[in-house]
Order: C-alpha cells, then structure tokens, then sequence
C-alpha cells in the first residue's frame, strides 16, 4: 500500500457453492481447482497480498477441510505472520446455529476478530470472479470519492443464465450506483458486481451491528439494495481480464479462457504472481509418442498420449495413445492407455481404465466427480 | 519429543566453485547449479537428509554463496525449519584469533566443530553439494552401527579410468577397508568413494583436531582424515551403495546427469511418491504448450510458453521456446528465452539469456567430421546470442555474442 492506512481482507470462502454443486459437494468455493495448478481462493488472496494487505480474514461455513488444508498457515502467500497475516474463520456458535444466512450474519459472527484489527479499512471479496485486481486502487478510490461503500464491477454481456446469479448496478455519471438488481431476469451489456467490496472498518461496524439487532442478513439486499439512495455507493470499474463462475458451462469456459495468452497474461502479470499450495512435483514430462497442444499442464504430469484444448491439473498420467480434448482433468485423475476422451471435466483422483471413450458435449461437459473410477 | 540431542547431524560441503563448470558457476557455487527441470544440485542431497530422518544440516558455503544463501533461506522447501535443528548456512567467519578461508574440507568442517557440538550428536554424516543421487542415510547409518564402525564410507563400483579421479580403497569380505588411496595413478580396485561419509562424531572431533595442528598436512578428508584414521587402526568400512548416483562436477556430466532422467531404462525416479525430491518452487502459472508445438520425451515445467519443437531436452521455470524454434539433446536454464528460427542442439544455456532467431547453439555429432571437435555447447547466465549468432560444440560463452 503506498500510505500509512491499514487494510483489513476479508475473504467469503463459501459463496456461491450452489452455482457448481458437483464441484462443492466435498468442498468449499474456495477450494475448487482452478486453471492447472490453482484453487479459486488463491486469487483473492493473492490480489490481496500484491495489493499490500497483510492481514487476511477467511471466513468459512461448511465443507472446509480441503480449504484448511490448502491455506496450512498462510506462508506460500507469506501470510504467516507474527503481525497479522492468515486468520482462518470457521463459523462462530455467536449468531443462531453458527451458520450464517448472508454476508451481514457473517460478518457479525467473527466480529470480535474484526474488531481485534487495527485497520482503517476492510475490503471484502468472494471466491468466484478471477482476475487480477490491484486493492489499493479501490481503496484509493474510495478514499477520494468520500464513497460509504466502494463496489467492484465490470461491464460484461451476459446471459440470462449468468444474470441469474448476479447482482446488476445502474451507475450514473458521478460514478455513484443508483439502483441494484439481484439475479434478474435479463440478458445482456450490464455492470455486474464482481463481489469485491471496500468499506471503512468503522462504516462496516455501524451497518454489520445495526442489520444484526434488525435480523437482516444479506448485504446485497438490505445494503445496497435497501440503502442505495441513503448511502453513498461508489462503482470501481475493473477493466481487467476476469471470469465469474455462475455454472459449470462458466467454469468450464473460464479455464478454456486461459489458453489465450492474452488473457493468461492479464491474469498473472508479472509483477503479480498467483501464489499456490507448492505441491512438490517433478517437472511435467513429455514421453516419446506424445503429442500435446494450446494445453496448459502442471507439473508432475506424465503424459504418452495426445492432448489437445486442455488444461491438464498437477500429476495426471495420461497413458500410451490415449487422445484427450477439450477437456479439464483435475490433480492426480489417471486415463488408460488408447482412450478417447473429448468435452470432459475429471475431479481430483479420477482413474480411466484402459480403451474407455467419453464424451461430452461443448456446453454441457461430462463430470466425473472426485476419486470415481471407470 | 521434544529433546536438544540430535543423534546423527549432516554437514554438506557446499563451498566448492565446481570450475569445472566454467560459465555456469562464474556466479554462484556449484550446488546451486540447476539440474532437472526444477531443482539444484544441492536439492538432492538436502532431501535425502530430510526422507532419511536427518532434520539438521549444516551447509558450508564459501565460494559466491549468494545464490545458494537465498536458495536455502530458512530451509522451508525442505521442511528443515526447525524450532532446534533445521538447516544452517555456514560461512566462513571471524574470530578473536583473526578470519580464515575454509582451507579443505576438513578444515570447513573443523572450524563449525562448535555447530556441531551444540547438538551433541553421536554420529556425523559428511556429504557434497555436487552429486545427484538418491540415498537412504539412515540405512547407511544402521550399517555403520551394525559394523561398530568408527568411520562409513559409502562406495560404489567403477570403471579403471573413473578410478583414477576419484578416491580408490580396497575392503575385505567383511567390508573393511584395507587400504585407501585419493586419485591413484594406478588403481589396484575399483571400489571408488562417493564422497559420503558417516563418521562417529567423537572419533572424528579427534582426527579433525590433531589434523588441524599437524601444519605439514592437507585439511581434507580424502588426503589426510580418512588415511590418518586407517593408519592408526581405526575400523573403516566401506558401504556398498547400488543406485544412480552421479558427480556432475563437469560440463559433460552435468548434460549427461540431465539426459539421464530422459531415459527410462536409467533408474533416478524423480516421480516416486516415497521418495520426494524437494525444491524451493518457482511462483509461475502452469505451462502453455502451444497450437503450434511439437514436443517429445521432454521435461518442461511452471512457467515455460513452448510454441516450437522441443525433444529430448529439459526446460527450467519460465523457459520461452518461440514457434519456429528447435531445441533437441539440450538443457535450457530458468527464464531463458529461445526466439522464433533459433536453433539450439546438445547444449546447455544458462539462465536468463536470450538466444535470437537465426542463431545456432551447438550441433549433432554427426554433422561434425572430426568427433574430437564435438561437445556440448555452453551459454553461460544471462547472456545473449544476437541474431543468425553460432555457437560451435564445445564452445563456452560468457559473454553477449
């Protein structure tokens, strides 16, 4: 951060699940594989520590084991820190079950870890856009525009199946947002949120103990909808590279969007590294026969087949003559020799035997779910 | 549990500038020499300590520590950040009696006799920073135990002309060692030392002191401990290691140990889950390999953009190989770039170079008429080869051509 202030991550790791429940069965939105060698969480948290935040919140709800593996103690993101750093939030029995309804109850419920910080400010994100966002411009922004509540939005043209899943901004001139639609029934140019919040910690501490005395729980609804006139709501326009992940047709396509290189360059610029849980794997090795190509693929991979549109996670083997297309296979997923695989989506662990085909459709891959075997 | 006792330690001399290497160690030591797609030298010898049970290594560096200093930082990667133990960069230092040079490596090891010490441990196990190899110390120790040894030397069987560049003993059918002799003209074995030693720690405190006050001797444990210790009737035996294990002290063993991990019927497994091999990863994205890419029994990782024809080599993190590049029988260090025409054959390119299109770096023995004029080609670190630039086999650069 270029001043003195102190900025506060809040990251909502469990957001959004039901928008891809095969991927969430058995684990968080945060710790959905993502891109080759990533899960989702690590790019708020590493737009976070690039931005010069420090100390990060993790808030969690159900499902969290792989998250907490995945995080350890914070220190690939250098976050295990004497002096802020990784604070991992599992729910606190404080507001009804301990399961939140909304991001206010959430937030009410690790209050007493919020209050501990010394922050000025609080920035707020969730686990399903990813893209490459500097915070300390948005904070900025919201310094300078005297703004209640900063939102992050892009100017995107959805589907009405995207819409379905997004909370849409009217924005006038001065940039100020002056009406808010949640999953509506439109298609189209709009500004859509991308989940991403700033909120000085003494603005959030009045609206997060005032919904908690009213039972209101959801931010969307009872903030900025409920309050659009009465707060000063500001729109921070990301004009970066993102994908938001509403389905799985969106998931799919968000990691087929990395085999652009334009867009893989947007989201891992160079001074902006994405950090990840190190894995230790051997370099990915090419054995003679193999083929492979426009395929992003992690380390550890032993592939004698062919591969093509694919992003191949760390540790797949793909065996002798296999051919494998327009596909996403997860961390350690085993095809058999002379398979035919195209438009498929393997979870971690997924093992193919031998001469299998599958076959997917373009905009309804086939899922195999974590550790099947065929 | 918890206890301030170490029962065995390791030492790693890491100090040596492996001149060998020329260009690629102008900058930095020796076992800091990339090798394998993603680790360094030294990663093989650290992770052995580490999957043998052995969590504190002292690691004596001397000659251009910096990188090898950086590399090992806290011992993270390898698990060796210990609250008591872990690993320990070992410089030389400054005393109230003046400042010294590790004079050998007995000398080196002589002068952290205080490191040592503060663990207490009952055995000591000496290693290189210049070997590649996968080994179980731990066996090696309890062999050490079982023979009621007083010094291990791990060995392995080489050829004649091997024999006369490494340290040669002979040993009985029990094992011990009847004679030992450091580069003999004329080996009377070929049962040749790998530079591995387990030593009970009392024992050799003792031979490291009287050597270090006896001035007419060498400070090195091939030339002077390892013969002092036989003479005065020491039991020595010899531990008889039968995996790959392979000094790439040289510009050839260094492209040869490279290839090796290409060659399935060569056993170095870098993929068995039993016996990780653990480096300080890179922070890149995964690899692109593209549209237009043919590659072929190759090991390429993180970060690497592949467009051209890559086979029979390794790529380091962040490697560039443009459409219309060739790379084949080669080694292309971390960050370098290799532009769209360029050729690259049987040759090793440091880090961080640019190699422009047109250029030719090394070349297929068989184009070559006289076999003694081929070698591997070497570009050194951050070096650039300028357009339609050549490189001939055996040639080293180290500077921008």
């Amino acid at each position: 951060m270029s001043s003195n202030r102190s900025v506060l991550g809040l990251i909502f790791s469990n957001m959004h699940e039901s928008t891809i429940p095969d991927l969430t069965k058995e684990r968080t939105m945060g710790s959905v594989l993502f891109g080759g060698r990533y899960r989702l969480i690590d790019f708020p948290l590493s737009n976070m520590v690039n931005s010069g935040i420090d100390e990060v919140g993790v808030i969690t709800k159900s499902n969290y084991q792989s998250l907490l593996d995945h995080l350890g103690s914070g220190s690939e993101w250098d976050l295990a820190r004497k002096i802020g750093g990784l604070h991992l939030l599992p729910p606190f029995s404080h507001v009804q079950s301990g399961m939140y309804r909304g991001r206010l109850e959430a937030l009410y419920g690790v209050w007493n870890f919020i209050k501990t910080s010394n922050a000025d400010y609080v920035v707020l994100s969730d686990c399903d856009v990813i893209t490459s966002i500097d915070f300390s411009k948005v904070v900025d922004y919201h310094i300078e525009t005297g703004a209640d509540i900063t939102t992050v939005y892009a100017k995107d043209v959805i589907t009405s199946e995207q819409a379905q899943n997004a909370t849409v901004f009217s924005i006038n001139d001065d940039g100020r947002v002056v009406d808010v639609l949640l999953n509506p029934h439109i298609s189209g140019a709009c500004n859509i949120s991308l989940n991403m919040f700033v909120l000085s910690k003494e603005f959030l501490k009045n609206i997060v103990l005032e919904a908690a005395s009213k039972s209101l729980y959801s931010f969307e609804q009872a903030i900025l909808q409920g309050r659009t006139h009465e707060y000063k709501i500001m729109a921070y326009r990301h004009d970066g590279f993102f994908c938001k992940i509403t389905s799985m047709e969106t998931f799919y396509k968000a990691n087929m969007s990395l085999l652009n290189s334009d867009n893989r360059s947007k989201l891992f610029p160079e001074n902006s590294p994405v950090f990840t849980k190190v894995r230790d794997n051997p370099p990915a090795k090419f054995a003679i026969g193999a083929s492979v190509k426009n395929s992003l693929i992690g380390d550890g991979c032993i592939i004698e087949g062919t591969v093509e549109n694919c992003v191949i996670f760390r540790g797949v083997k793909i065996g002798k003559g296999a051919v494998v297309k327009n596909s996403i296979l997860m961390q350690d997923t085993v095809i058999g020799a002379k398979c035919d695989i195209n438009n498929v989506i393997t979870d971690k662990n997924v093992k193919i035997g031998d001469m299998r085909m599958l076959t997917g459709s373009q905009n309804y891959p086939l899922f195999l779910g974590k550790g099947a075997v065929i | 549990m918890y206890t301030t006792k170490k029962e065995c330690v390791a030492m790693l001399l890491a100090g040596g500038q492996g001149s060998r290497l020329y260009a690629l160690t102008h900058d930095m030591a020796k076992p800091a020499v990339p090798y394998g797609g993603k680790y360094r030298i030294i990663d093989f010898p650290l992770s052995n300590c580490v999957n043998s049970g052995i969590d504190t290594v002292g690691v004596l560096t001397q000659y251009q520590p910096l990188v090898l200093h950086d590399y090992i930082g806290n011992g993270q990667p390898w698990d060796l950040d210990k609250q008591y133990g872990g690993a320990h960069c070992l410089p030389p230092y400054q005393t109230a009696l003046g400042a010294e040079w590790y004079k050998g490596t007995a000398n080196a090891i002589y002068q952290n006799i205080a490191f040592v010490d503060r663990y207490d441990p009952d055995y000591v196990v000496i290693l290189s920073g210049d070997h590649v190899y996968k080994m179980d110390y731990n066996k090696m120790l309890e062999f050490h135990k079982k023979k009621e040894a007083d010094a291990t030397i791990a060995v392995q069987t080489v050829t004649l002309e091997e024999a006369t560049r490494l340290g040669i003993m002979t040993a009985n059918e029990e094992d011990v060692i009847t004679e030992f002799e450091e580069k003999p003209k004329h080996p009377k074995s070929t049962l040749a030392s790998m530079g591995i030693y387990i030593f009970t720690w009392s024992k050799l405190k003792q031979y490291l002191i009287e050597n270090e006050n006896n001035p007419d001797e060498d400070k090195d444990f091939g030339k002077a401990i390892i013969p002092n210790m036989l003479n005065a009737g020491e039991k020595l035996v010899a531990y008889p290691f039968e995996g790959y294990w392979r000094d790439v002290g040289t510009l050839d063993s260094l492209w040869e140990a490279n290839m090796d991990l290409l060659n399935p019927n060569i056993p170095i497994d870098l993929y068995d889950p039993e016996w990780k091999m653990y480096s300080r990863n890179p922070i890149m994205p995964p690899q692109y390999i593209g549209a237009d890419a043919v590659i072929e029994n190759s090991m390429v990782t993180d970060g690497c953009n592949v467009n051209g024809t890559v086979d029979f080599s390794i790529l380091f993190e962040g490697v560039t190989v443009e459409a219309g590049a060739t790379v084949t029988d080669s080694i292309i260090m971390p960050g370098s770039v290799i532009k769209s025409g360029a050729i690259v054959e049987y040759a090793i390119v440091g880090e961080n170079c640019v190699v422009e299109s047109g250029a030719q770096i090394g070349a297929r023995p068989e184009t070559i008429e006289n076999r003694d004029d081929w070698g591997i080609a070497v570009v050194g670190h951050n070096i650039n080869v300028s357009a339609n630039a050549k490189v001939l086999p055996k040639q080293i650069i180290s500077e921008n051509i």
